[in-house]
């Protein structure tokens, strides 16, 4: 019965696209147009996603020689065994302490930065909006080279502080546009009622601001967190004899490509994964809280 | 340091000479008001006359650029905000919404350190008060407008403050409801005995909730006295045309002494009143005379009461259930309202129609002379 009253949804379930509206409220010259509309967006998210798809797939590789570029057949060896290669774990422990530490630091440092711009009229502030965004626009190679000149002039010995320094700053300027976004817009009046209540300015941005702009810093930390993880081309210039993830990566390839390579990137693709969608939770749970409901007014 | 001692002599809130500028625009002009404990205090003015960045002062969000702000005595003009006595209603609530209703009332005695359980006590009490008890766990977009209102309401007084300020507290509220929250407002400030300084500009919500109303007009204060006064005895021509709606017959003082004021009026007769309204011989005037306090008749229907009357012409006639409203146009040109009462069909068959002469009456008693300018 169901079938016969409602036949377009079946047809797209069938041709794989997810219905985008209910049967009742589309037009039927749009009905073509939409499934195309569909079709044209699964492309381009399957354009984005194979190559995720293939490094999943080859983690349970089980390839013939040193290199995992052909399939073979199915195996959790390298599941069972992700630290089976020298120097794997280091690099990855010295990845993730880097992360954290960059993203703490520039988290920190460019909400506070954001909170700044946003509220305070000061000399100065029109510049300050403009040069952020120049390490954004600038080459990763430039930043990477001048952060070099920069350590090796001042006698500086890269190594893991100067590969968290570089983080650092390629970081913030994410991190300050991020927040900003969520402060522009914040009803001011709460922080007032706070302080009409008694709360000094510490424990207004404690228990009022910092709450309620939390949405924002966490999608700001997790850009850091996954910029961090992954940067290669300024790493590299800075980086001494530390050896990161991706730079392990790098000079793995050059006589081995062991299929561990693949589980440690998936895990860090599901760890990011799982981070957004918790982001994405917390953001309409905050947005709920914030929406007023416009309801008639009981009497 | 919260509630001052009972009966002292000093006034609950003190505006000593108190001045606020935003670079070159003068929003508040030299404020001087006492307001003793336990008043329902109204500021009353048209947008932009400064009466909530006079409240902002006295709340501590804005400093004044010159003059004092005292709270029981206590010049508290340095003092920010959270180290004041006063609580606030903002107009749009200002409800945190990431913290339950319960929590949103908890704020300010946690704040200050107050005891477990006591807080919970006095925060259901005050639930309680304000009916919403069984909201406590919701969020306060879960919350109708009224609800947030009482909300925003019991988060205040539950820490008892020495002065509550409103900031048109009822604004975004519908008619219906704004009228029922207006009376539990004014029974909540008898029942708990709190200053209140209420700022609104709805003249009506001023006149039915205050025990005393200053009326202000781009950032001075105008008139400072109670409901009655500021209705019937407008000290300005401002607020005689702000609240309700007012006559003005323009004239010229021909006399006033201590005893009496006579006015000759540019549309004929002269008004002769007890006060003065601060008005010297030779000067420019006006007659205040409400609309319901005149009396229309046809002009051949005159009869001579001794009572003063002049001539008109009947613009328009309006009718209103209650009453009629007749415009009058006085051979002066100055055009004069009248509210008839509809008491009986009879009466209201009697009255002029628009284009007839009709002749306007009134007793000098319900004249008030003001001056075209205050001094």
């Amino acid at each position: 019965m169901e079938a016969r009253t409602a036949p377009a949804p079946t047809a797209q379930r069938e041709a794989g696209v997810p219905a985008a509206r209910g049967p009742r409220d589309r037009h039927r010259g749009g009905s073509l147009l939409d499934l195309g509309l569909n079709f044209y967006a699964l492309l381009a998210l399957v354009y984005l996603l194979v190559p995720i798809a293939v490094i999943l797939v080859f983690s349970f590789n089980d390839p013939r020689g040193r290199f995992n570029f052909i399939w073979e057949e199915f195996s959790l060896d390298a599941w069972g065994d992700p630290f089976g290669v020298p120097g794997i774990r280091e690099a990855l422990v010295n990845s993730i302490e880097i992360a954290a530490l960059s993203t703490l630091a520039a988290t920190a440092l460019g909400t506070l930065t954001a909170l700044a711009l946003v509220r305070y009229e000061f000399r100065g502030r029109a510049p300050i909006n403009f040069f952020i965004f120049i390490p954004l626009a600038t080459p990763e190679v430039v930043l990477g080279a001048a952060l070099l000149s920069l350590f090796l002039n001042n006698a500086v010995a890269t190594g893991f502080g100067t590969i968290v320094i570089a983080h650092i700053m390629f970081s913030l300027s994410f991190v300050i546009i991020t927040v900003r976004s969520r402060l522009i817009g914040f009803d001011r009046s709460l922080e007032e009622a706070a302080q009409d209540l008694g709360a000094t300015p510490w424990q207004t941005f404690r228990l009022v601001t910092l709450p309620l702009i939390m949405p924002g810093v966490l999608s700001a930390a997790l850009l850091a967190f996954a910029l961090s993880v992954d940067d290669f081309v300024i790493t590299n210039f800075n980086a001494g004899s530390t050896v990161t993830f991706p730079l392990f990566i790098w000079g793995a390839a050059r006589v081995a490509v062991p299929p561990q390579i693949y589980v440690i990137a998936s895990m860090i693709f599901l760890f990011t994964l799982a981070m957004m969608l918790l982001t994405v939770w917390q953001q309409r749970r905050a947005e709920r809280m914030a929406a007023v409901r416009s309801e008639p007014e009981e009497a | 340091m919260r509630q001052g001692g009972e009966g002292s002599a000093e006034p609950s809130v003190r505006l000593d000479g108190v001045t606020k500028r935003f670079g070159d625009f003068t929003a508040v002009r030299d404020l001087k008001v006492d307001i003793p404990r336990g008043q329902f205090f109204t500021m009353l003015g048209p947008s932009g006359c400064g009466k909530t960045t006079t409240l902002r002062m006295v709340a501590g969000f804005e400093e004044p650029t010159e003059g004092r702000v005292l709270l029981d005595g206590e010049d508290v003009t340095d003092r920010p905000a959270f180290r004041r006595s006063t609580n606030t209603v903002f107009q749009n609530y200002a409800l945190f919404p990431h913290l339950s209703v319960e929590r949103n009332v908890a704020f300010g005695l946690q704040r200050r350190k107050v005891d477990k359980a006591e807080i919970r006590r006095r925060v259901s009490d005050e639930l309680e008060r304000v009916g919403l008890a069984a909201e406590a766990k919701r969020r306060p977009a879960q919350l109708s407008g009224g609800q947030q209102q009482r909300v925003a309401l019991a988060r205040a007084l539950v820490n008892r403050p020495a002065v509550l300020l409103l900031d048109e507290p009822l604004g975004a509220l519908d008619l219906k409801l704004r009228k029922q929250l207006q009376v539990e407002l004014k029974r909540i400030q008898r029942e708990v005995g709190i200053t209140f300084v209420y700022v609104t500009h709805d003249q009506e919500e001023a006149l039915t909730m205050s025990d005393r109303i200053a009326v202000m007009n781009r950032g001075a204060i105008e008139q400072v006295a109670d409901p009655e006064a500021v209705y019937e005895r407008p000290a300005t021509t401002f607020v005689a045309g702000f609240i309700g709606v007012s006559n003005l017959m323009p004239g010229e003082v021909v006399s006033a002494n201590g005893a009496a004021t006579e006015l000759r009026l540019d549309a004929g007769p002269t008004v002769r009143t007890a006060e003065s309204g601060g008005a010297r011989r030779g000067e420019r005037a006006h007659a205040v005379v409400r609309p319901e306090k005149l009396v229309l008749r046809p002009a051949g229907d005159f009869a001579d009461d001794g009572r003063a009357s002049v001539e008109g012409q009947v613009e328009s006639s309006l009718y209103m259930g209650t009453a009629t409203q007749m415009m009058v146009r006085l051979a002066d040109g100055t055009r004069m309202t009248v509210l008839v009462p509809n008491v009986d069909v009879d009466a209201r068959r009697r009255l002029p129609s628009p284009g007839d002469p009709a002749r306007l009456s009134w007793s000098d008693e319900n004249i008030h002379i003001v001056r075209e300018a205050m001094a």
